[in-house]
């Protein structure tokens, strides 16, 4: 049998991921198309893992019982969403160890919303409500991408997801029927988070610059300003629906696009928050690191214990 | 002279305490555990403890007659009136005081709720019977993870015996009957914790051969739960977690 | 010095009498640990009633290079499908 050339395979690539099949592990696949996914799976399992910080901040501190129970299994499902991705990027022919060094050396990115501090309870709110809001339309269309391990994590993930969403805007809600003092808490979250959560779909669509190529190899199906305007889309009506106000004041339904059109993002924040200059990257880093090296005998515990079993298993 | 009804109250609040302030304690590992696999494993434990804690508490509410609900009694009581275990409230420390806390306790729990299930009260019996499955899950996890720490690594090794050190005399409190207790086992309500004190101890000894460790002798124990005299580290849990519960008396979340 | 848990992959059995499904994997220092957290990873939500957990090293798997020889020769061989058969009038299902 004649090998292919480079070429010829990444024809042959192309036409079934034009056919809508799906690209797993063993299968060939260009450098670059397993590059672009090591770094994007890589960022999307870091957010979840960074994302426990800032909600995990108000479990001690919850008000109810049930809010404590329902906020501990939240932030707990983020931690298996990361395992989920981390799992399915490990297919690729990278160990977790090493895609989490790079998270420990700030060397990876992650989701710039999570360097924003949780300040008050309504935060759990509105996180709930917006950023995994953004996030389901995020990966509800990553369920589709071409890559079956990641496509096939997005199912489980967003299966899971759902109750995420859903109790995060029944907290806002309860706050927006509550005191006078609880309706600004909620208000003043949303304020907070709104624009954070516009940006959590990457830059528009013009300065986005790895879009064309994952559109073409359908790791992306939509653009960020497709899914950003879905977003907006779903989430006025739902803001209106209790009372909540969006910080925009160029939010306007318009009649003939039949979508909401709303204001520019502030770039300059966003860029500054990537970089290493948002309020909590410095402290979410420190605590990945410390739990990393506080866990190290742990883990190496347990390994120097598996091995003198499996001795002894082979001795006996 | 308590009635039995106010003894049963009395009970309840130590049923309910216990889990809530471990369940508390447990929940500070949230997003810190030494990898992920264990991260989540400890949010599920801290989780039953939640849930039990929330059927005890309710039940005590119902039994006071008060129209006390769980979080009332959860968020506006103070140190003085909480009557969970010594032994729940001590720090997390490192991942080997967590896990030999959680063994001491649950290898207590385990024969606890074992018993209780024979309670004359149906409800306690239906509380402990979905309690005593979580439990044993509890048991077999920080039983594991005690074998690794005695036979892992001379560090995991001298981790434990240092817990060991701090939490040891702590476990008398767990064993302690006051005239609630033998009220309530006259009853056929409580269980008796002179029973349930051979079980652990066996349970315990068991474990901590497989470990490699040894019973610690002659430790003097330290008691008070049952009369709601605490560690100081009480204290500071119930600061952190009332806070924002009392900051809005009567708001609904 | 690699001091990484090895690889394992869980698979659950929803119910009894279901065949058992892959439902990710995860990192575990050996066979017990591993059982322990595909319970807490893969079971949260009562996914299951049975797991099996196997060293990922241990699978083997057939390639892509592998799909001609080992399932295209089927394709022609309809007659291992019901409804190649004509059964006029009777009741088969």
């Amino acid at each position: 049998m004649i090998k292919d050339s480079e070429k010829e395979l990444e024809k042959k690539f192309q036409e079934k991921i034009d056919r809508g099949e799906s690209i797993e592990p063993k299968d060939w696949m260009p450098e670059r198309y397993r590059k672009q996914l090591i770094r994007m799976m890589g960022q999307h399992a870091h957010s979840e893992i960074v994302g426990m910080l800032p909600e995990g901040n108000w479990i001690t501190r919850a008000p109810s019982l049930k809010r404590k129970a329902v906020l501990l299994a939240k932030v707990q499902d983020e931690a298996g969403h990361g395992l989920y991705i981390y799992s399915g990027t490990e297919t690729l022919g990278i160990s977790r160890d090493e895609m989490n060094s790079e998270l420990l050396s700030g060397k990876a990115k992650y989701s710039s919303i999570f360097n924003y501090p949780t300040l008050s309870w309504a935060d759990m709110g509105a996180i709930g409500w917006l950023v995994d809001g953004a996030a389901i339309i995020n990966q509800t269309a990553l369920a589709k991408c071409s890559y079956g391990p990641y496509a096939r994590a997005m199912v489980r993930i967003c299966k899971e997801e759902n109750f995420h969403h859903k109790q995060g805007y029944e907290i806002l809600a309860t706050l927006m029927k509550g005191t006078e003092e609880q309706r600004e808490m909620a208000q003043d979250a949303v304020n907070r988070f709104w624009w954070p959560s516009m940006m959590m779909f990457g830059p528009s669509d013009k300065n986005s610059p790895n879009s064309e190529e994952l559109m073409r190899w359908k790791v992306k199906r939509f653009s960020n300003d497709e899914l950003r305007q879905r977003f907006v889309d779903r989430t006025v009506p739902q803001a209106e629906n209790i009372g909540i106000k969006i910080p925009d004041p160029a939010l306007k339904w318009n009649e003939e696009t039949r979508h909401y059109d709303f204001g520019e993002i502030n770039w300059e924040e966003f860029y500054n928050v990537i970089s290493g200059k948002g309020i909590c990257n410095k402290e979410r880093l420190q605590a990945r690191n410390e739990a990393h090296d506080k866990g190290a005998w742990v883990r190496e515990a347990a390994l120097a214990y598996a091995k003198k079993q499996a001795s002894q298993e082979f001795a006996a | 002279m308590k009635n039995t009804s106010e003894h049963l109250f009395e009970y309840c609040l130590r049923l309910g305490d216990t889990p809530l302030i471990l369940g508390q304690r447990l929940a500070e590992w949230c997003g810190h555990g030494p990898i992920l696999e264990e991260d989540i494993a400890m949010t599920n434990i801290s989780l039953d403890c939640i849930g039990q804690a929330r059927a005890f508490l309710t039940y005590a509410g119902e039994i006071e007659g008060k129209d006390r609900t769980e979080d009332d009694l959860a968020y506006f009581r103070n140190e003085r009136e909480f009557r969970n275990l010594l032994i729940t409230e001590q720090p997390n420390e490192d991942f080997a005081q967590t896990m030999l806390r959680q063994f001491l306790i649950s290898a207590f729990h385990k024969h606890f709720y074992s018993e209780l299930m024979r309670s004359a009260d149906k409800t306690l019996s239906a509380l402990a019977e979905k309690s005593l499955k979580e439990v044993n899950y509890h048991f077999r996890h920080s039983s594991e993870w005690l074998k690794r720490f005695g036979n892992g690594t001379e560090e995991s090794r001298t981790r434990l015996m240092n817990a060991m050190d701090n939490l040891w005399r702590y476990t008398g409190d767990m064993f302690d009957m006051d005239e609630t207790d033998k009220h309530l086992v006259e009853c056929k309500i409580a269980a008796d914790l002179d029973k349930i004190k051979t079980l652990w101890n066996k349970s315990v000894e068991e474990v901590f051969s497989e470990a490699g460790i040894d019973m610690p002798k002659d430790v003097f124990m330290m008691s008070g739960s049952r009369k709601g005299k605490h560690t100081e580290h009480l204290g500071h849990i119930l600061a952190e977690m009332q806070s924002l519960a009392r900051s809005f008396p009567g708001a609904s979340w | 010095m690699n001091n990484e848990w090895p690889l394992w992959e869980v698979f659950t059995q929803k119910k009894s009498g279901l065949p058992f499904e892959h439902a990710g994997s995860l990192h575990a220092p050996d066979k017990e640990m591993a059982l322990q957290n595909a319970r807490d990873v893969y079971s949260r939500r009562n996914e299951a009633t049975c797991i099996w957990v196997v060293e990922t090293k241990n699978i083997v798997s057939s390639t892509p290079e592998d799909v001609g020889s080992f399932f295209e020769p089927s394709n022609d061989k309809i007659y291992r499908h019901p409804n190649f058969y004509k059964t006029p009038g009777a009741a088969f299902e």
